[in-house]
């Protein structure tokens, strides 16, 4: 996102936003000052600092969000023991954020992979502040990726940038297929939907995939949905292959001088184009 | 979505700006908010008293403005309204289509106070 003006001003909707000049007078008397400035200007600023040092070490940061228990751990758990089987494996690093305890970044070290644990105390979202401090304890060095397992909620994560280049959501099949339509906001800013916990499918009679990601299109969203289960080792291969591609995509963005935004942020990238040469 | 800490933000801004057109108070914060943006405008509106308080803008009225959903069809290229969760062409039924506006999240304007000799400058 940009420093001086709101990102969402688009070409599309500026006659909407625009109406009226600057620093005109009220009936009152009073100034109008047009501002047009993002409402979370000040998170978006940092964010674009986190990014900017994600890109100094060529590392693709990876929002990954949920509800709880949809099984954001469990992947990377399992994503850590595939790429020690993997021939062109990457190294990663994980940031992660809880209201409270150690737990989660505890499982992530036992597997010999840095974690920096964020407790967020009452917050039910993580922001670029707090990305920031992580990132003062978590060297990037020699990594490839850097995952920011978010704090599990559809809600709030949403609409807050961290700085990060690409938004994974987990959908655990034992949450029902109309999560999409419920939490629209989360899910169109999916760049990769996974439907986790997928070896329960043949026990859940009620959740349709194709009606799941029906649910995902309808939201204009056209990134891929895998099925995936992290505890029975299915769909890892795919998952895996995507993160490579998009490592190699962000690399190659670089290469151009260009960063990588979530796809959600397209139109504000087109206005702002961040370039790091 | 967590309005109060995005009053905070807009209270930031909001007197850093009023700060630097050295006025005296703010007496209205105009904010621009999508349905796509994740906030409610009455959790904001609820929010603001309590984070204005004590601040330059904390007898400011807020007024938030709620834009349409709108999407322009990446196929056949009709542009027509849409709801939250179907974000559809009305006329061929794709949902290949482009967000227009309505997940906007805008502090559009405010308005200052000022000293009867400032406003003369």
């Amino acid at each position: 996102m940009c420093d001086t003006c709101g990102c969402n001003v688009t070409d599309a909707n500026r006659n909407l936003v625009e109406a009226g000049g600057k620093h005109a007078k009220t009936k009152a008397g009073n100034e109008a000052v047009e501002v047009l400035q993002n409402l979370l200007h000040e998170n978006n600023h940092r964010a674009a600092h986190n990014r900017e040092h994600f890109d100094k070490h060529q590392v693709l940061a990876i929002n990954l969000m949920s509800s709880p228990g949809s099984g954001k751990t469990a992947l990377l758990e399992a994503t850590i023991d595939a790429l020690k089987n993997s021939s062109e494996a990457f190294s990663i690093g994980v940031i992660e954020g809880d209201l409270e305890t150690e737990n989660d970044a505890q499982r992530i070290r036992d597997k010999h992979i840095p974690a920096i644990q964020i407790t967020t105390g009452s917050a039910c979202h993580l922001d670029a502040y707090m990305v920031h401090d992580a990132l003062h304890e978590l060297s990037l060095e020699g990594l490839d990726i850097v995952f920011i397992e978010n704090v599990g909620n559809l809600v709030c994560p949403a609409s807050f940038d961290l700085g990060h280049h690409l938004n994974v959501t987990l959908l655990s099949v034992t949450e029902g297929d109309d999560k999409p339509a419920k939490y629209p906001v989360m899910f169109r800013a999916s760049d990769l939907t996974l439907l986790s916990k997928s070896d329960l499918l043949t026990v859940l009679d009620d959740f349709d995939v194709t009606r799941a990601e029906e649910n995902i299109r309808n939201l204009a969203n056209p990134a891929p949905v895998f099925q995936l289960s992290a505890r029975k080792n299915i769909g890892m291969e795919a998952w895996i292959n995507w993160l490579k591609q998009q490592i190699q995509h962000y690399k190659g963005h670089l290469e151009s001088g260009e960063t990588v935004l979530p796809k959600i942020q397209k139109e504000g990238q087109t206005l702002h184009k961040a370039r790091y040469v | 979505m967590h309005e109060l800490s995005v009053c905070q933000s807009i209270i930031t801004q909001v007197a850093q700006i009023a700060h630097e057109n050295n006025a005296l108070a703010v007496t209205k914060v105009i904010v621009q908010i999508g349905p796509l943006s994740g906030i409610e405008a009455p959790l904001l509106e609820h929010a603001f008293p309590i984070a204005s308080a004590g601040s330059i803008a904390q007898d400011a009225a807020l007024e938030t403005q709620i834009l349409p959903i709108r999407v322009r069809c990446n196929i056949c290229g009709n542009e027509n309204e849409a709801a939250i969760s179907k974000l559809l062409c009305s006329a061929c039924g794709s949902w290949q289509t482009s967000l227009l506006s309505g997940d906007e999240m805008l502090l559009k304007s405010i308005e200052l106070e000022k000293s009867e000799e400032q406003a003369h400058v």
